[in-house]
């Protein structure tokens, strides 16, 4: 343990401005791309869940008339 | 009953593959980021003539090596996109270029952040940190060209070629504190020679360096399997696993 206090800690020997800025943009940087990629692929889901919704009532909309012909 | 699956076997064995190493790459990652980051912030002692503020050495070092070696990779992945026709290669390439521009966007942070202290200035127009944000502006540079093109082929070419041809940026950089006059100090670990660094300052350093690569890791295979599922979105495997997930 090289510092005897947390104030000490903080302080960095005069230079914690410069260390905890540091610090506290990789943190935010690494923490921003992992969040942005789940975030995508959270999307993803939701756009195929959505489109294969859309896929299942067109055919729900088809199959019991079973021929489009009929309607048309 | 299987058939179904065969055309599409590449991308799907690489999807499973990233979800096999992912969990590795994150139990690393996570645990040589906590212990080499306390190690260093708390336990190392200060240098003799920087003081505390070399603490910054722990992501600082880490973050620029990686951002040289992700550039690596990423045009490795390039070249084989290029060379075997692998679309799947393309899709690694734009899986890493936004964690390798993360990576290089901390390393000039952070030199910066360090620089004032140490030489006064936060940034001067020398070779290291010059290049080192070239370094930068070709890993948007290798993103915007895939984004601009709504043929997502045509723009796995045109942004593999960027990244290829981008390697040159990387021997200089390596060598900018050789060849020019600089403020940047030189080598400490990665030249032919004993590291000219402490023995109890070295370990954290290595910790996070093996920390930073399994993070970088880490994001490019859940990118990487995005990627996959974006660009396979019709397939009825990524159906089932958009299914899946959802429950």
């Amino acid at each position: 343990m090289q510092f005897d206090s947390f104030s000490e800690f903080l302080n960095m020997g005069g230079y914690g401005f410069f260390v905890w800025l540091s610090f506290g943009i990789t943190a935010a940087a690494m923490v921003a791309i992992v969040i942005e990629s789940r975030l995508a692929q959270k999307r993803l889901v939701r756009e195929i869940l959505a489109e294969q919704a859309r896929k299942d009532r067109i055919r729900g909309v088809k199959s019991p008339s079973s021929n489009r012909e009929q309607q048309l | 009953m299987w058939k179904w699956l065969h055309p599409y076997a590449k991308t799907e064995r690489a999807y499973v593959l990233c979800n096999t190493l992912l969990p590795w790459f994150v139990v690393t990652a996570v645990l040589s980021l906590s212990i080499g980051t306390l190690w260093g912030l708390v336990f190392a002692p200060a240098d003799y003539q920087q003081g505390d503020s070399f603490r910054i050495i722990y992501i600082h070092v880490p973050s620029a090596l990686l951002s040289m070696s992700t550039y690596v990779a990423m045009a490795v992945a390039a070249a084989v996109g290029m060379i075997w026709q692998w679309r799947t290669a393309y899709m690694a390439m734009i899986a890493i270029a936004p964690v390798g521009a993360v990576m290089t966007f901390i390393a000039l942070v952070t030199g910066a952040a360090w620089g004032k202290p140490m030489w006064g200035t936060w940034w001067v127009w020398d070779a290291r940190l010059t290049s080192e944000l070239i370094l930068l502006f070709l890993y948007l540079g290798v993103m915007a060209l895939y984004s601009a093109f709504d043929d997502k082929r045509q723009g796995g070419k045109a942004a593999g070629v960027m990244a290829i041809v981008g390697v040159v940026n990387i021997p200089i950089i390596h060598y900018s504190v050789e060849w020019w006059n600089t403020l940047h100090q030189g080598a400490t670990i990665t030249k032919f020679d004993k590291p000219s660094i402490a023995p109890e300052m070295l370990w954290p350093l290595l910790i996070n360096l093996l920390g930073f690569a399994a993070f970088v890791g880490a994001v490019s295979l859940v990118r990487m399997r995005n990627e996959i599922i974006r660009r396979e979105i019709h397939r009825p495997w990524v159906v089932l696993i958009a299914k899946q997930a959802s429950k």
